[in-house]
């Protein structure tokens, strides 16, 4: 007869500016932009490959060479190593734990053994590059 | 009004009621199960057990050896048909928890662990690190789901008994949320609706053991039994009363006074026992009411450690290791670390005795019937005699299991061999007087009292003379003084008029019914002239077999101090004798 | 003892008066060991007997007193005045509907936590009945952290993903679920997979860690839904490449 709870009201759009911890997370969800963007840049350079024509390559190539874009891709790289990898690789411990007998083993292991198949992962595409 | 049908209505969601539930929707699935609570189940306080359930399990122990800790640790008070079926029933009923999903502590087998606890010659008590009864509520309440016959009222808040030729016929309860009024009727009722520490200034117990279910019964006519025994925990955080489990005693802690000597092998619990190398059944591990006891004279003599929360004494667990108290003391370790400021790894954490559980209850036997038909109470509530004038620690959170089962069944036979209410309009006029008088108490106004006041006043006196040591001048001030309150808390005005999730009424029946609680406690304190157990008089030193090995009843007598009877004790096998915690010494 | 003057500024909603919540302020002269509850006890007893709130037994176990105290969902009986400045403010659990004052409505999670079937489902016999299942104590390591969870609902109220979907089945109930799931004694984990893969299920949560960093008892539900992705990702391609599934 008097029941009437009261529903507050969450904003759709803005509800992660209530405290720091959503902050930080809508921050890691950025990066998703970052991914829209490579994948449009891997396209368009399979594009540019696919126009069978080396001197609208050789221009993607150097266009990517500019400063502006080197400082883009070096931004991209921060962000994602602070936003996504170094949290990423923390969390692992907690995801996939590995038990032995009565213990866990401890995190640090598992975030090493990510950063080891990350740096070999790395050195691999470096040896495609040719860089290595 | 809305009126409910069932077939079995169990008030109180804790252990026990939920015990009961489970074994109703097991064995007659058939049959409705009215489960009323006046907190969501897993906030009942058998979340509060930390030390764990008593069963035997061992190969070098014994049913009998149980049956006899139990009731010279109950000072052979203790009905002994009720202690052998339950020390029978004890393992199977803990078996069958872990078959439920209980996650006990286990030994390096795979097997369920044991500890020691006080009182007890062997390790035989269960435990789930130091919440075991929290897992034991959490499993019954998540096992509990799958039975759809049980249907929950949560938060609905049990305010009177109906009966009719002397026969129960259900309750009446208010639904918290919205404050309407529900006509529960049932052929069964069962009381499981826990104790009633909240009548002393200083307790372990939460905030919801008023005594509800006690003054429901007594209010109708039911006797409450062997009142006068209350139980103190010795090792009570200061300030707060949070309870420090027996099993930082189990697993090895001590007790020291403020000298550091352990004061303990004064009281008759003697020879000291080398540290770390506790001995079953002397020193530390000697039973609850000597050790609080113990505490009492410490204090008199001037031994104890003053600390900002009063007078404490020391337990030392250093000995044990960081290791070991983090594994299997993990929760008491961080209530000592956010409640006292004290690391028990690094540093002795005071202690002090601390009101812990109603021995007394609504007065019920073997299959937790009680002498009105179709009534069966359960689990603290109750006094079914297991636990004499003084409980062994760990025996309880087995006895919701064990009687929560019994009366279950007792009570759906009942049920289905009842034929409904003759008069179900005497019933709902019934029902309605009751919701009449809580609609009388909000429209009372200008109050000159205040529930905390009067709440106050009923557990200081209480305290002062219905506490560890009682004498004549002590309980007969404090009869007087309960008896002034119950006349004072008429003028108490409920502020809130409103509907919803009204607390202050709430409030100011919890106090109707710890009051009424609390009179019984002193009166039945004043009748037993000898000391037993829990219950010691400076003026009547000595156990008295002759006049007093018998049971108290309390029964209600309107306008007037409650009348105190008499019932023998069931004796089968063991004649009272000497409690001897000596560790075998003598 | 010293006492410390505190404003507490509590959120007020009576349903028969309120068109909407507001605050009241209280100043509560409190000692310097109490905790939120205590302060809170005292305006009932000795200032206003009409708040309502929920609690019973003041040592973090029963689960009751979860609120919003200066905008974290924290249980009041473990937040204590030392750790917080002069003015604090109490407000019920985040992403609940509010039924009065600090108390709010719980049906939903109740009803989430009855749904992921959370006791042990045997397809076989399970042993006689005097006889327990032996589990070693790795076996138990592996759930029984995820067992201390006191249905506070702290981790409801961190979670935003409830906040915008109240269909999404939510931390504690989640985690209880893997509880079940890990324990070696049960066997019902393909029944409740239906339940935990649905898009109502684990894979609803976007990894905010809110309910972990929160949580009163250190569940860690955040961590527990993830291995549960894992677990639903693998059942996924051992089903594709035609192998064997989990037999429970």
């Amino acid at each position: 007869m008097s029941r009437r709870p009261y529903i507050r009201p969450m904003s759709q759009t803005t509800w992660y500016m209530r405290n720091g911890r959503y902050k930080v997370y809508m921050l890691r969800e950025m990066t998703s932009f970052l991914v829209g963007f490579y994948t449009f840049l891997t396209i368009y350079a399979l594009a540019t490959l696919a126009s069978n024509s080396p001197q609208v390559w050789n221009s993607f190539l150097s266009s990517q060479q500019s400063t502006g874009m080197i400082a883009l891709h070096g931004f991209a790289l921060l962000y994602f190593l602070f936003y996504q990898t170094f949290p990423w690789f923390k969390l692992a411990p907690k995801a996939m734990p590995v038990q032995v007998g009565e213990k866990t083993l401890p995190g640090i292991y598992i975030v090493i053994g990510h950063y080891i198949v990350w740096a070999v992962l790395s050195a691999f595409i470096f040896w495609l590059a040719g860089v290595i | 009004m809305e009126h409910i049908k069932a077939d079995v209505v169990i008030v109180g969601a804790g252990g026990a009621g939920l015990r009961a539930a489970i074994a109703i929707a097991e064995t007659h699935p058939e049959l409705e199960v009215a489960l009323i609570s006046k907190v969501y189940p897993m906030r009942s306080h058998t979340c509060a057990a930390e030390g764990g359930a008593a069963g035997v399990k061992r190969a070098d122990d014994s049913l009998e050896m149980h049956f006899n800790d139990t009731v010279s640790g109950g000072d052979w008070l203790c009905d002994q048909d009720v202690v052998e079926y339950f020390v029978e029933q004890a393992p199977r009923e803990l078996v069958q928890l872990e078959h439920w999903g209980c996650p006990w502590s286990r030994d390096d087998d795979g097997s369920v662990a044991v500890r020691p606890f006080g009182g007890m010659k062997k390790e035989r008590t269960w435990y789930a690190a130091d919440k075991s009864g929290f897992h034991i509520l959490h499993t019954l309440f998540q096992t509990s789901l799958q039975f759809p016959s049980i249907k929950r009222y949560d938060e609905f808040f049990a305010l009177d008994l109906l009966h009719e030729d002397g026969r129960a016929r259900g309750v009446v309860a208010l639904e918290m949320r919205s404050g309407r009024f529900f006509h529960f009727s049932a052929n069964s009722v069962i009381m499981a609706t826990g104790g009633a520490g909240k009548i002393f200034p200083f307790t372990t117990n939460g905030a919801i053991k008023t005594g509800d279910g006690m003054a429901m019964a007594y209010r109708a006519g039911v006797p409450l039994k062997d009142m006068e025994f209350v139980q103190y925990h010795p090792t009570g955080l200061p300030g707060t009363g949070i309870l420090l489990t027996e099993g930082c005693r189990g697993e090895g802690g001590v007790l020291v006074n403020k000298d550091g000597y352990r004061y303990l092998q004064d009281y008759d619990m003697g020879p000291e026992t080398p540290l770390g190398a506790p001995v079953f059944k002397s020193m530390e591990l000697g039973p609850r009411d000597r050790l609080s006891q113990a505490f009492w004279h410490e204090q008199k003599k001037g031994n104890t450690v003053e600390t900002a929360w009063g007078d404490c004494v020391l337990m030392d667990m250093r000995h044990l290791g960081e290791q070991k108290i983090l594994e299997r003391l993990p929760l008491v370790h961080e209530l000592a670390l956010s409640y006292v400021g004290v690391d028990m790894v690094k540093d002795p954490v005071p202690v002090r005795p601390v009101v812990h559980y109603m021995m007394g209850g609504i007065a019920s036997n073997i299959d937790g019937g009680t002498p009105m038909p179709g009534l069966y109470a359960i689990g603290e509530t109750a006094c079914g005699s297991l636990n004499g004038a003084n409980r062994l620690g760990s025996n309880s959170l087995t006895e919701l299991l064990v009687f929560g089962k019994r009366a279950a069944a007792a009570a759906a036979v009942f049920a289905v061999q009842q034929d409904g209410p003759d008069n179900d309009s005497a019933m709902t006029l019934q029902a309605e007087a009751v919701v009449a008088r809580i609609r009388g108490l909000l429209q009372q106004n200008e109050g000159v009292e205040s529930i905390a006041g009067i709440r106050r006043e009923m557990a200081s006196s209480l305290e002062a003379g219905a506490g560890i040591y009682r004498d004549e001048e002590g309980t007969e001030a404090t009869c007087k003084k309960l008896a002034e309150l119950q006349q004072r808390s008429s003028g108490i005005e409920v502020n809130d008029k409103s509907n919803v999730f009204n607390t202050d009424l709430q409030g100011l029946l919890e106090l109707q019914n710890m009051l009424d609680v609390a009179e019984c406690v002193a009166e039945a304190s004043n009748a037993r002239k000898e000391s037993r157990g829990a219950h010691q008089r400076m003026d009547y030193t000595e156990r008295d077999d002759e006049t007093y090995l018998k049971h108290s009843l309390a029964y209600r007598q309107v306008g007037d101090r409650p009348r105190i009877d008499w019932l023998d004790v069931t004796i089968t096998r063991s004649q009272p004798g000497v409690r001897d915690y000596s560790g075998d010494k003598k | 003892m010293n006492i410390r003057q505190i404003e507490l500024e509590v959120m007020r909603y009576d349903p028969e008066k309120d068109e909407a919540p507001w605050f009241q302020q209280y100043s509560v002269p409190c000692q310097e060991d109490w905790a939120i509850l205590d302060a809170l006890n005292y305006v009932k007893d000795e200032l206003d007997t009409t708040l309502a709130y929920r609690w019973s037994c003041h040592m973090m176990v029963c689960g009751s007193c979860g609120m919003m105290i200066n905008g974290e969902p924290s249980l009041t009986c473990k937040t204590f005045v030392r750790d917080l400045p002069d003015k604090v403010r109490v407000e019920p659990l985040e992403n609940f509907p509010i039924e009065r004052d600090l108390v709010v409505v719980l049906d939903d999670v109740m009803q989430k936590l009855h749904q992921v079937q959370p006791y042990i489902v045997r397809k076989d016999a399970p042993p006689q009945e005097d006889k327990e299942f032996t589990q070693s104590r790795g076996a138990l390591m592996k759930f029984k952290q995820l067992t201390m969870c006191i249905n506070c609902m702290c981790c409801y109220a961190a979670c935003p993903q409830y906040g915008l979907d109240k269909n999404f089945i939510g931390p504690a109930a989640l985690a209880l679920a893997h509880r079940y799931n890990l324990d070696s004694r049960d066997q019902g984990k393909s029944d409740r997979l239906d339940i935990l893969a649905d898009h109502d299920g684990v894979w609803e949560c976007s990894f905010v860690g809110a309910c972990s960093e929160v949580c009163p008892k250190h569940v860690d539900p955040a961590a527990a839904i993830q291995q549960m992705k894992i677990d639903g990702a693998m059942e996924f391609w051992k089903q594709k490449l035609g192998m064997p599934g989990d037999k429970s």
